[in-house]
């Protein structure tokens, strides 16, 4: 069964009629040529398929297309449009040597994208000390332990997890989250 | 995955009316488990109803607790600051959940329904009393590491999976439920059933019935609450066991607790022998140990190819000794 | 001797080049290749475990809209070569294993695919399966080799003498599980069969596969389905990990060429489920090995051996050479290794990461941590006092041999020293913590065959080989390599890899990528100079292939390593963290660091996950892999890795090659779950020879 639906996509409008089956990571990747976010288990396992959906991280793989009709949707690739150096997060990760293969790369890059947000919020995490106060900003172990947290929604086989934990880091600290 | 149709209807009520109709309709919210399990073909609706616009996404103030929209994102109501300071075992539990996307997608409503991960449920080449009931129970003898010591029966001895469902339980929390009947209010610790001769029935939700919000009562004790989760991995994995935990000491002495399991059990298992045993127990690591053997006095583990789950008797033990020690703080 | 370049671009901590194309997710994998309408096909596995098919219905699944044809034994097109049994996909109704292809469905979209395979019905004839693998089955054989080619047996001088007279001695049996490589990218094809391609030379098959290797690859499709070499190209230029299970061509890349060779003109793509990559892709056999060691009160070794027993699938042999390395690694009058496989009806084991070296290192490390504890000793110390002045195992001199070295300064790095040797001494705010060390090894290899084509176009030197990376690193440091054979600047030459139209390449496999095509490049640059001189002009071009190192036959050559871990276990839960992991290596230069650095962190990493986590679960009444997801199969997630250090003494190396490089993608996972357990002994004084170290371990 089709329906039809209107995703924008890294700043472009696309209008689609679609199987209602078809998950948002495979509308974007086989319907609509966008193959940045990755598919690494199609089931939620991995984190690969991270977009941001209305500035928010969530998994391609378990969204069902339809249910997202007129969402705006950032890849990896559509982060920091028309800066040629792209976004701090990306310069991050290629500083730090952030991954190897680079399947799980874009999904890991949304992802930090995401924590960065959320860290800026204030939300706390599993390793928050005390969930009433947030994360405690100042003290850099305590961060470097917020991240990895954060990101371990990120599976990367090749272990690059140290470098994305200073990309991570050093995207915080450019973007005034983190002193 | 057959092909479905898709429906957003105007109201809830059009939507539970839309799923009563049909015996072949299911209810979407954020799709975190329902799309799995689409995709591995455990089931094959013809209708999903979406009702993630339908029902509340806000957190009111409620009879001096709180009342959850049914839409509430699992990552917004850990970072609500009512919720973090007057019930952080609730926050904690939340936070120890899945991932931060996974946090951003899933429901309140949702994430109480989420189904056993056992791998033979998961899995339709294995017989699974509770995808096909009268196959028969593969994980009995099989992998059992993840499966339950309490409350199982021999047709069933899978867990309830929820981390937010083990808080709710300690919390006294209270589903609000729409249905074809009208509204109804259920005990969380009445939500899931036991597996008993009908394992494939999780809730005692009827077909149709959609949770519109979750009451959390006031709860003093709440405030000094923890969810404290063990795992195989640091993170991102479901529970070996966990617990939830609030307690009032004074004096030495525990005046009340409120105690609730996780990974043990085919419901989050509120844990009222062990609160009963504390109540006035000395506070001491000897209280703790002694509450937690009344609770599995019952607890009858499983052999398995994997070495079995008999290790988690001596690891709720050490779990909830641990936790209630912390929460006594100096008490202890 | 090879002459040894100048280090000048080599050595430089460059960023990687496909690093921009990689961070936004623009960096083209297998399944992404942009092709003219693609069909998908989706793969219908076996529910039984051994039998036979009896009939395939396919009536609902041809039936349904946008199918196009549905391939099963009986319609599936004739291979030229059923010799492999594992890529003689739908050529017969045997059943070796559960989960293998039974049936295939070619559909218009990824949905229907998915559908109508679920529609096929298939009827089977199982007959009883046998998937326990045990040391006292009786059924055990001797392979005639193991992998890579070594022999099955060795035996030195007297064993059995060595353990009566020795005055102290240990036996014991460690094993490891059967694993998963798990990359994060699966096993995934784009195929095309072009009946007629457009310059008359007649019919074509192009596979964009993610492959290890795009030569090996074609040379094995090729094979089997009966085409000649210049009529299947490979095309690969990036590799979503593989750690070895993408090394070897699987069954699905071959249902992947029969699927388009079905629908001629119409590109296919095959992509396996996670779940399917469980049963297709390959694995780490489980190991069971039984260690004796016969020691002097000093710790000197006078004998130590290794006898090991593992699984094959009973449709194709691959036997792991875990026994290999305790063969070479320390001073012992008396040796002893022996491999027995049992056949079972299982999955195709095969190459995981440092496969020999890993699983092989786990037991004698952690016996050598017990002939400590029982001697007192420490053991580093105990180590050091084994230290070999020649190959053991050969009598040669090593080219290089830094084990002590690396020892040395990971105890320095790591803060060993006055280290309590007690275990279950420290208890730190509800933590046991100890702490443990292990060695690491893995041969320096170079493999036969190699060419590289360097052309001087534009004002640019651009050079051709069809290498893989497989995020190793080598679409930058080939040309860091092949910028210093030149003499010029690195920014002046590009290396274009991964597709069977440049230069044939080997294997990114036995960590001898780089040493390989990084020789067949010095080689190209070397002639390119001694013909062309430095006034090169446009189009000049030459191919060279890599030459047998002469020093091969007069060295042993390896990698050495020692790594170090700090273990906590909870007190009440017994939960295992490792906060400390610090690694030291000694591999020749380092030809980038900074890539370096992240293919030995990435190993420890993965050794990590070994040690703590990973561990398939087969089940022996349905012969399945039951935890067959990510989300229980557990690999490192990011929380898990701690303080991890991985750091190299300068080595100067002039025999291994023309770079004095040594392959550093396998090294790091060698050794590393042998020093976390012994450190969580050292935590607990509770033993784990049996890996996984879960947290059930230490609860009583």
């Amino acid at each position: 069964m089709d329906s039809e639906l209107t995703l924008q996509v890294d700043g472009a409008t696309h209008h689609l009629m679609i199987d209602t089956r078809t998950s948002l990571l495979d509308a974007l990747r086989q319907r609509m040529g966008i193959t940045s976010p990755k598919k690494g288990c199609d089931h939620g396992q991995c984190g690969a398929c991270t977009v941001l959906v209305d500035g928010r991280r969530v998994l391609g793989c378990l969204a069902l297309a339809v249910a997202y009709d007129g969402a705006e949707i950032t890849t990896a690739d559509g982060l920091a449009p028309g800066d040629a150096g792209g976004h701090p997060v990306h310069q991050a990760f290629l500083d730090n040597d952030a991954f190897q293969c680079g399947y799980c790369t874009p999904g890991q890059v949304c992802s930090a994208v995401g924590v960065l947000d959320e860290i800026g919020r204030g939300w706390p995490s599993a390793v928050t000390e005390d969930v009433a106060a947030g994360p405690r900003l100042d003290d850099a172990a305590a961060m470097d332990a917020e991240i990895a947290e954060r990101m371990s929604g990120n599976l990367c086989r090749c272990g690059a997890y140290k470098g994305i934990r200073a990309a991570v880091s050093q995207a915080a600290r450019a973007g005034g989250a983190v002193r | 995955m057959k092909p479905f149709a898709y429906q957003v209807p105007g109201d809830a009520v059009a939507a539970v009316r839309s799923v009563a109709d049909r015996p072949d309709a299911s209810f979407l919210a954020g799709g975190t488990n329902l799309v799995d399990h689409l995709r591995l073909g455990l089931i094959e609706p013809g209708l999903l109803v979406d009702v993630t616009s339908l029902t509340s996404d806000e957190i009111t103030d409620h009879e001096g607790g709180l009342r959850i929209g049914a839409a509430v994102r699992n990552s917004d109501l850990a970072a609500d600051r009512r919720v973090r300071e007057r019930f952080p075992v609730l926050a904690e539990s939340l936070l120890a959940g899945a991932s931060g996307q996974l946090r951003n997608m899933a429901t309140t409503g949702g994430n109480p329904l989420q189904r056993t991960r056992c791998v033979y449920f998961q899995d339709v080449s294995t017989p699974c009393n509770k995808r096909e009931p009268g196959s028969g129970c593969s994980a009995i003898g099989g992998s059992t590491r993840n499966h339950a010591i309490l409350g199982a029966s021999e047709h069933c001895i899978a867990t309830q999976p929820s981390d937010m469902g083990v808080a709710l339980a300690a919390l006294d929390a209270a589903v609000q439920v729409l249905g074809p009947g009208g509204e109804r209010t259920i005990p969380f610790t009445e939500l899931h059933r036991l597996p008993g001769e009908t394992p494939e029935r999780d809730t005692v939700l009827e077909h149709g019935e959609l949770i519109t919000a979750i009451d959390v009562p006031d709860l003093p004790i709440a405030r000094r609450s923890r969810y404290r989760k063990v795992r195989d991995r640091a993170s991102y994995a479901f529970a070996l066991v966990s617990v939830a935990a609030a307690l009032d000491v004074a004096d030495g002495v525990v005046r009340d607790a409120r105690i609730a399991l996780g990974g043990v059990a085919h419901v989050p298992w509120r844990a009222r022998r062990a609160e009963e045993a504390l109540r006035g127990a000395p506070v001491s690591e000897q209280s703790y140990r002694e509450a937690a053997e009344a609770e599995l006095a019952d607890a009858r583990p499983q052999d398995g190819i994997d070495g079995g789950n008999g290790f988690k008797i001596p690891l709720v033990t050490g779990t909830l000794v641990a936790t209630l020690r912390e929460l006594a703080g100096e008490e202890a | 001797m090879t002459q040894t370049l100048e280090p000048r671009a080599m050595g430089q901590d460059l960023v990687r080049r496909d690093g921009p194309a990689k961070v936004h997710g623009t960096a083209i994998y297998a399944d992404e290749t942009p092709v003219e309408n693609p069909l998908y096909c989706r793969v219908v596995q076996s529910t039984i475990a051994r039998g036979r098919v009896r009939s395939v219905d396919t009536t609902e699944a041809s039936a349904l809209d946008g199918v196009i044809t549905v391939l099963t034994p009986g319609t599936a097109e004739r291979l030229a070569s059923t010799d492999d049994a594992e890529l003689a996909v739908l050529q017969s109704d045997d059943v070796g294993f559960r989960g293998q292809i039974v049936a295939a469905v070619v559909a218009e979209t990824f949905e229907i695919a998915r559908e109508a395979a679920n529609l096929v019905r298939v009827e089977y004839d199982a007959v009883d399966h046998d998937t326990r693998l045990s040391a006292d089955r009786h059924d055990l054989y001797a392979p005639e080799k193991v992998n890579a080619g070594y022999p099955t047996d060795t035996d030195v001088g007297n064993m059995e003498d060595a353990m009566a007279l020795a005055p102290v001695t240990l036996e014991q049996t460690y094993t490891t599980p059967m694993q998963h490589n798990n990359p994060m990218e699966p096993h995934a094809t784009t195929a095309l069969w072009d009946p007629a391609r457009g310059d008359g030379s007649g019919p074509g098959l192009i596979l964009w596969d993610s492959t290890q290797g795009v030569h090996p690859m074609r040379a094995t499709v090729r094979g089997v389905l009966g085409l000649e070499a210049d009529q299947v190209r490979v095309v690969c230029p990036f590799v979503g990990g593989g750690f070895g299970s993408k090394g070897t061509p699987h069954a699905n890349v071959v249902m992947a060429a029969m699927a388009a060779r079905a629908v001629p003109g119409r590109p296919v793509r095959l992509v396996l489920t996670r779940q399917q990559m469980f049963s297709l892709a390959g694995y780490r056999t489980p190991t069971i090995q039984r260690m004796q060691l016969a020691a002097e009160r000093d710790g000197t070794l006078r004998g130590i051996a290794i006898d090991v027993v593992e699984q094959t699938s009973r449709i194709k042999e691959f036997a792991e050479q875990t026994g290999v390395p305790t063969r070479k690694m320390y001073a012992a009058a008396n040796r002893r290794s022996t491999h027995r496989l049992a056949a079972l009806d299982v999955p195709v084991p095969s190459w995981m990461r440092a496969p020999g070296e890993c699983p092989g290192m786990f037991g004698p490390e952690v016996a050598m941590d017990e002939l400590a504890h029982e001697l007192d000793l420490d053991p580093v110390e105990l180590r050091i006092r084994n230290e070999p002045e020649l190959d053991p195992e050969t009598g040669k001199p090593f080219s290089s041999r830094n084990l002590v070295a690396c020892l040395r300064e990971g105890a320095e790095r790591f803060g060993w020293a006055g280290r309590d040797l007690t275990p279950r001494a420290r208890l730190e705010d509800g933590w046991w913590v100890g702490t443990g060390v292990a060695a690491s090894v893995y041969p320096t290899m170079r493999q036969a065959q190699s060419t590289a084509a360097v052309r001087f176009d534009g004002g640019r030197y651009i050079a051709r080989i069809g290498a893989a990376d497989l995020g190793t690193g080598a679409w930058t440091v080939l040309p860091q390599i092949a910028a210093d054979a030149l003499g010029v600047p690195v920014e002046d030459v590009d290396v274009l890899i991964g597709d069977t139209d440049f230069p044939v390449a080997s294997v990114a496999g036995g960590s001898s990528g780089t040493a390989t095509w990084g020789s067949a490049l010095v080689e190209a640059a070397r002639e390119f100079r001694d013909k062309f001189g430095r006034g090169a002009q446009d189009g000049d071009e030459v191919e060279a292939g890599v030459r047998p190192n002469p020093d091969a036959g007069s060295y042993t050559m390896s990698a050495y390593g020692a790594q170090f871990a700090e273990v906590c276990v909870h007190a009440y839960t017994g939960e295992v963290r490792v906060p400390r992991l610090y690694g030291v290596f000694a591999a020749g230069r380092i030809l980038n660091p900074r890539l370096a650095r992240s293919q030995l962190l990435g190993g420890m990493t993965m050794g990590l996950g070994m040690a703590l986590h990973e561990q398939s679960v087969l089940d022996p009444r349905f012969g399945h892999v039951v935890n067959h997801d990510l989300a229980e199969y557990h690999v490192p997630a990011n929380a898990d890795v701690a303080d991890l250090q991985a750091h190299w003494i300068d080595e100067h190396d002039p025999h291994v090659n023309a770079m004095g490089s040594k392959g550093v993608g396998e090294i790091g996972i060698v050794g590393t779950a042998a020093a976390i357990v012994n450190a969580a002994w050292h935590a607990t004084g509770v033993r784990v020879r049996d890996l996984p170290v879960t947290l059930d371990r230490f609860l009583t």
